[in-house]
């Protein structure tokens, strides 16, 4: 027994940062500040949640090269690769938007694109928090050898959903085209939007993966949230299918999905979602991140402990 | 200046067990109220080291010895930033690159020639220096018209080779290996320790866990021997190794 380390039982939180920060040496103390955000210098002072998130975005190539890897995968023994996603994608929207265009007696030509792009959206926003989750945990081997910066491996969900979502928004167009019609100017509106919701979906998914990784059945908890949360969302059915009276504008307005999928959907669709989508997704953004930040620079030193 | 300062570092693991790593018990527990204090909170905790105090100058080559479990590991994690101790202070001035794994990101499905800007992009290169670097990474691992085949086509020492030629391209100030690298067949063997010999010897710093006297003596000028996560002994390699060896033969 005598090479194992010794067992200490704790009465404590294991989660309580311990280290003494006033006990600054006279390196660190004399260290260039500015160098403490590059990996290259000083790696091991602890690095805060500002300074992972910098130097992840400014080394954005390497979160960019992982995730085209994850979906180059794909490719590599079949010639269609991420294409079968998005014909996957063809097959259930034209599946689902005969069933529920039918039910609903609504003209194909407004359904159709309406689900379609619901679908395509619902799909990137739940595999990202998905993914999101496990982004951490997949990624363990790299992290238990090379500091990397943390939201590198964040950045590489993102990206690659992204590219899948790139794959599967062809599909768009093409319903389009099948009924004649045209996106109008406020389709450019989409930019805004989704540059908020990625936004709003990375600090998600910073979260979740810290939670995650602590907590691991968190993973089916959140599953099981997105499941639910297509058909509470209004992708299957329109808004404006809801009865009137606060109910079921409660329901609406409380669900933020809602919000995160108009302000993509609705200039897609000619409209420019209400002021209100817009309000929320921005100030969501705003609270979210500064939660994330907190949270993150809380428990980052932690992370590696927990894998 | 490149240095490494260790003081009173002390690395604690928690060990989560299935019932706490739940939080659906947690939840639970919390809602049966009573026994929190005594059970969610009393977590059990491997003390991987304690209180090491080590201060590495420009110019040392540190070796660490140590059984199994007295936290060679551990300490070479620290040392290269993965881990932040749960108590005491690091501080690192350098450019630091451990090899502990060099085979570490290659995706089998992948080419050669991919894999060199998986792993290149994972070693902190940017594009133009990997760019410039590329065609010496392909011509050491002599891997001619295969670096553009996948790699779950190559042999256990051509991916070996690979990966090798790949990680010693760095230049780093302070180097952290978990033993000598393997590395593959008798032909490529001596190339390979030249080069490895070489890197070790443009390192400013150098620290290398090994059970290997031999390699010990013959690379670092000063050894640390861990027990049970303290240092039990500090000095020059020669007396340390005779202290270690001597004591378990």
């Amino acid at each position: 027994m005598s090479g194992f380390p010794t067992l200490v039982h704790e009465m404590r939180q294991p989660v309580t940062i311990k280290s003494n920060s006033n006990v600054l040496t006279a390196i660190q103390k004399t260290a260039n500040k500015r160098d403490c955000i590059y990996m290259s210098r000083a790696t091991s002072q602890k690095i805060t949640a500002w300074e992972d998130i910098f130097a992840s975005v400014v080394n954005f190539r390497l979160a960019a090269l992982l995730g085209w890897q994850d979906v180059a995968q794909r490719y590599r023994r079949s010639s269609v690769g991420a294409f079968w996603l998005t014909i996957n994608m063809g097959v259930l929207i034209a599946a689902l938007g005969l069933v529920f265009g039918t039910i609903f007696n609504s003209p194909m030509s407004e359904f159709l694109p309406f689900i379609c792009v619901g679908l395509i959206m619902w799909g990137y926003f739940s595999n990202l928090v998905n993914d999101g989750c496990t982004s951490f945990m997949s990624n363990s081997d790299t992290m238990l050898q090379l500091p990397i910066p943390f939201f590198t491996y964040i950045l590489r969900t993102w990206w690659r959903n992204t590219i899948i979502l790139g794959h599967n928004i062809i599909i768009f167009p093409i319903v389009l085209l099948m009924f004649g019609k045209f996106v109008n100017f406020n389709a450019l509106l989409v930019i805004p939007g989704f540059f908020l919701v990625s936004i709003n979906f990375l600090w998600v998914m910073v979260i979740l993966a810290v939670l995650c990784t602590r907590y691991r059945d968190l993973t089916q908890i959140v599953q099981n949230i997105m499941q639910v949360g297509m058909y509470v969302t209004p992708i299957m059915w329109e808004p404006h299918r809801l009865p009137g009276g606060t109910k079921s504008s409660l329901m609406l307005y409380l669900n933020p999905f809602y919000h995160l999928i108009s302000v993509i959907r609705d200039p897609l669709l000619g409209s420019t979602g209400t002021a209100l989508n817009w309000c929320v997704v921005i100030g969501m953004a705003i609270v979210g991140w500064s939660v994330a930040l907190l949270f993150l620079n809380r428990y980052r030193s932690r992370i590696t402990y927990w894998l | 200046m490149t240095s490494m300062l260790l003081e009173n570092v002390t690395v604690d693991f928690p060990i989560y067990n299935a019932k706490s790593r739940s939080l659906k018990n947690q939840v639970i527990s919390l809602a049966t109220g009573g026994t929190i204090g005594a059970n969610s909170e009393g977590h059990v905790i491997i003390r991987g080291l304690e209180n090491i105090n080590l201060s590495l100058k420009e110019g040392e080559r540190l070796g660490l010895i140590g059984h199994n479990g007295s936290g060679k590991t551990t300490l070479l994690r620290v040392m290269s930033g993965v881990y932040y101790p749960s108590g005491g202070n690091i501080s690192i001035d350098g450019k630091c690159t451990s090899l502990i794994n060099i085979s570490l990101g290659i995706d089998p499905e992948a080419t050669g020639r991919e894999n060199i800007g998986i792993r290149g992009a994972l070693l902190g290169f940017k594009k133009r220096e990997l760019a410039e670097r590329q065609a010496e990474i392909e011509d050491f691992s002599e891997l001619g018209s295969f670096l553009d085949m996948p790699v779950r086509t190559y042999s256990t020492g051509m991916q070996l080779r690979l990966a090798f030629s790949i990680s010693t391209v760095i230049q780093p100030e302070i180097l952290i290996m978990d033993e000598w690298l393997a590395t593959g067949d008798e032909g490529f063997h001596h190339k390979a320790n030249e080069r490895l010999h070489d890197l070790v010897n443009k390192t400013k710093i150098l620290i290398i866990a090994s059970h290997s006297r031999e390699l010990l003596l013959k690379n670092c000028t000063r050894i640390v021997w861990l027990e049970h996560g303290k240092i039990r002994m500090d000095a020059d390699a020669e007396t340390v190794a005779n202290a270690y060896f001597g004591h378990h033969q």
